[in-house]
């Protein structure tokens, strides 16, 4: 039985040690924004925050996660879905298919916890999700929006 | 999210489905939550104007959109066209997908549900503002009807209409269950798109909210009560079969409920949980027997195409003059042989699918770009007749082809589903069956032989393709006399769908096909991709060997082509063609057609002394006649860079041992944010035609590039992927 704190709520879990925290995430406790893409760490669509850290959940077995570990998903990023990069991916209509979306904006938010005034090139080495719609532009360009109106300083 | 049981006796009469009736509504649910179905079951007076609009009595329209959504912006183009003609309040306008079942039982009112070839609105632009002006004719007339005055003298705008002289008006859900009883108009004019205010505008997209808080259902996140879930592995070396598993291995494995044979290639493991299934199945001992084709490799393939490169035997796809006489006595004689690999079409969501069978119904929720072909799928698979089959769409996480003519994954899961008749199996691949197991880019190669007379002009070209044809794996039947017509995409001699743009005095296009056994599909952009790295990669060989500037060269070819040139020269004119550039900077330029549309790019590059490349901008012009969203387009314009570069610059699928060796993304890399260069695209939409927007400019992303590199390097990379490539100068 493993115990988790995700988006606030303590989880019990009951799967095996190695079972993969995205697993756990999507299947257990029923939270599907969080996608599974590569299982392998590449592709970041699975990208949760651990206690502010971006973290490929694919890769993560749920041994490695205590209770006391702060785990945040798609669906807890912001109370009503009006994170300032939820409202710049929606200003800039970042989505195609949207299938990588929560991952990209889960590294992006972690991105600018610590970085909050990123250049371009700190976001494309710091952000290296796939998108095979082609948003990177789209997607750099609603991170650069948020920076720079200093919404995450005051949040 | 509840599990709906959908409709299952559909009339097929309109006015079955009218207005007030629950079942209407119910009858769109693809299970799960579906924008206003409830209200309207709780309001019951949701009216069905006609296939394409529904109307709510507070004024919401709902408009029926049969083709798929993947990210491409149709769903909301399409509702774009309809809402124009109809003349309703955009901002109370929701869409939901009549499903392929309802379609065939109202004799396929919604045409056709196939979502590819950039088709999604070129192909149903007239029907669908026929839809939406008949509508608004029929509630104009109802309202007419209601206030007893001649209908001319009665006008719609914003979903209200309005009597002038009384001053009386009504809004669309007062009057729209009257409508629903109208006869349909006859004769239904269409708007001039110069007067359009909906269509033609950039509008925002209708589906963006939900793809940002985690709340968009993909269909691999679906859940139905009593559902178990499936991992599968299918025969890895193509063709070959299961000789035997061992399933009591497996059996006590955590969650395991059954381990079964799928076809007779592949062996699927059912269980509560899909990571407790695929962990399962990577336990479960299976012998393959892996068929004749075991042994094939890459360089097997290669060399099989090389020869096909100057085989006598050729299906000849454009001929004029003659381009073989023009060669034996040309001034000058220049050669080259290009190569383009296999490559998957990695869609970010793997193949899935969720299946219900009973020996009644056989049900599947999919993501799929032809709902048609999926329900036919599902009949096959379940052995029911397409009445007693539904499929329902889901839209899809990335589809490019991957997901339209074939659907396998389909196929699979209804299999495994007759084995547990009942329950509702969700069926998913991992990454590695899915990109061992893809329907891929086929395999080319392409020989070039040009004449140039003592003035540098091109006097002759002859193109030999050698290589795999797609419609032989897919469409046998639609192969005539040896000729299949899409490897000759872009290089046709003339039509409205891909046709060569320029006037080459003696030119000969062939084709000897090879066909391993690596299953071809049609993959974003389809021939096109490669065809037009050959001719727009050569046209650039052939300038520099004329000592001509690569656009002049061109466009000394085009002038029979004038849409052709046009692109071209907005593409040289938006880039600066000639313009100096920073030191260490270059351009390279190309153009092509298919789809329907126009499309040529700048590229500007530049190579370090170690070789790496750096794309600094992508200038993109497209002409799609018509640009029903001009947002959209600029989208999948700067979307396709993404595509066809990943596939210029990493994307390879090599063979070993008869099997794909890459299977994941560490493997199989992609263009990430790193490597993507600035695109500025330029919209030329002419007018006077309807061309597609999301396959076209794949084509000149890569040749755009490969000319940049030589003007950087003098390198001509002729085998793609660019990684394979030494690019430091020589």
């Amino acid at each position: 039985m493993a115990k988790f704190n995700v988006n606030g709520t303590m989880v019990e879990v009951a799967v095996p040690d190695d079972t993969p925290l995205l697993w756990a995430i999507r299947e257990q406790i029923g939270l599907t924004g969080t996608k599974y893409g590569c299982g392998v760490a590449q592709c970041g669509a699975c990208t949760v925050h651990i206690d502010g850290v971006a973290t490929r959940s694919c890769s993560l077995p749920v041994s490695a996660v205590t209770p006391e570990m702060k785990i945040v998903t798609i669906e807890g990023l912001s109370p009503d879905g009006r994170h300032p990069l939820q409202q710049a991916w929606i200003k800039h209509e970042v989505p195609q298919c949207g299938f990588c979306q929560s991952g990209m904006l889960m590294a992006a938010a972690a991105l600018l916890q610590s970085n909050p005034k990123p250049t371009e090139a700190d976001i494309a080495s710091e952000m290296t999700n796939i998108c095979r719609c082609g948003t990177y532009n789209k997607v750099k360009a609603a991170i650069l929006d948020v920076a720079g109106s200093g919404a995450m300083g005051r949040g | 999210m509840t599990l709906a049981s959908p409709e299952t006796g559909l009339n097929p009469s309109r006015r079955s489905l009218l207005a007030g009736s629950a079942a209407a509504a119910g009858a769109f649910s693809f299970g799960f939550s579906i924008p206003f179905a409830g209200e309207a079951a709780a309001q019951g007076t949701t009216s069905e104007v006609n296939a394409w609009v529904v109307i709510h009595p507070d004024d919401t329209v709902v408009i029926r959109i049969a083709r798929s959504e993947m990210g491409q912006g149709t769903l909301t183009g399409l509702a774009q066209l309809v809402a124009e003609e109809l003349n309703c309040d955009w901002a109370k306008v929701t869409t939901e997908y009549p499903t392929p079942g309802q379609n065939l039982a109202r004799n396929r009112v919604w045409g056709n549900f196939s979502t590819g070839g950039s088709r999604g609105i070129r192909e149903s632009h007239d029907y669908v503002r026929k839809g939406g002006a008949a509508a608004r004719m029929m509630l104009v007339e109802a309202a007419a009807g209601e206030w007893k005055v001649p209908v001319a003298e009665c006008s719609a705008e914003k979903g209200v209409i309005t009597h002038k002289s009384s001053g009386r008006s009504l809004r669309y859900g007062q009057v729209a269950a009257a409508a629903a009883k109208l006869e349909p108009p006859k004769d239904v004019a269409l708007k001039d798109p110069k007067d359009w205010t909906i269509a033609g505008k950039p509008l925002a997209r209708l589906d963006t909210a939900d793809k940002t808080n985690g709340k968009k259902i993909y269909g691999m996140d679906l859940k139905m009560p009593g559902m178990l879930n499936a991992a599968i592995k299918d025969c890895p070396v193509f063709g070959g079969k299961v000789k035997s598993f061992d399933a009591a291995a497996i059996r006590t494995m955590p969650g395991v409920k059954h381990v079964l044979p799928v076809g007779d290639s592949a062996v699927a493991v059912v269980a509560d949980f899909w990571w407790q299934a695929k962990t399962a199945l990577d336990a479960l001992p299976i012998v393959w027997d892996e068929g004749e084709h075991a042994k094939v490799s890459s360089e097997g393939i290669a060399a099989w195409l090389k020869e096909g490169l100057d085989a006598p035997e050729a299906v000849v796809g454009n001929q004029n003059g003659d381009a073989k006489g023009a060669i034996a006595s040309a001034a000058r004689k220049i050669e080259a042989v290009y190569s383009y690999p296999f490559q998957n079409h990695a869609t970010m969501e793997t193949m899935n699918a969720t299946a219900r069978y009973t020996p009644e119904r056989c049900e599947v929720w999919t993501p799929t770009q032809n709902g048609e072909a999926a329900l036919a799928a599902a009949s096959e698979a379940s052995g029911l007749p397409l009445a007693k089959c539904e499929a329902y769409k889901i839209d899809l996480g990335g589809g490019f082809g991957r997901r339209g003519a074939v659907h396998d994954w389909v196929r699979q899961v209804v299999l495994i589903a007759k084995q547990v008749p009942g329950t509702p199996i969700k069926l998913i691949w991992s990454r590695e069956e899915d990109m061992t197991h893809g329907r891929y880019h086929p395999v080319t190669q392409c020989k070039l032989t040009g004449a140039l007379d003592k003035d540098g002009n091109l006097a002759g070209l002859h193109m030999r393709i050698s290589g795999q044809s797609i419609v032989a794996g897919i469409f046998p039947q639609n192969i005539q006399n040896g000729r299949d017509p899409v490897v000759f995409q872009g290089l046709n001699a003339s039509g409205p769908e891909a046709s060569i743009g320029y006037t080459i005095p003696n030119l000969l296009i062939d084709h000897a096909m090879r066909n391993p056994h690596v299953p071809p599909g049609f993959w974003r952009g389809v021939n096109l991709n490669q065809n037009a790295i050959y001719l727009e990669c050569f046209m650039d060989e052939l300038a520099h060997a004329a000592g001509k500037d690569p656009l002049e060269f061109r466009r000394a070819l085009m002038k029979n082509h004038p849409k052709h040139l046009a692109v071209l020269n907005a593409a040289a004119e938006k880039a600066e063609w000639g313009k100096p550039l920073p030191e260490g900077v270059h351009r390279g330029i190309c153009q092509t057609m298919g789809f329907g549309s126009y499309v040529a790019a700048v590229a500007e590059v530049s190579v370090s002394a170690e070789g790496k490349l750096k794309i600094h901008r992508i200038v993109a012009a497209t002409d799609c006649g018509h640009a029903v969203n001009p947002a959209q387009i600029e989208r999948q314009v700067e979307g396709s860079f993404v595509y066809g570069l990943s596939a210029a610059l990493h994307g390879e699928c090599t063979v070993k041992d008869g099997r794909i060796v890459e299977t994941n993304f560490d493997s199989y890399n992609v263009l990430r944010m790193d490597e993507m260069p600035p695109v500025e695209t330029v919209i030329v939409a002419s007018g006077g035609f309807w061309g597609g927007v999301g396959e076209p400019t794949i084509a000149v992303a890569a040749p755009a590039v490969l000319n940049a590199i030589f003007a950087a390097t003098g390198k001509r990379v002729r085998s793609l992927p660019l990684k394979n490539a030494d690019l430091r100068k020589a």
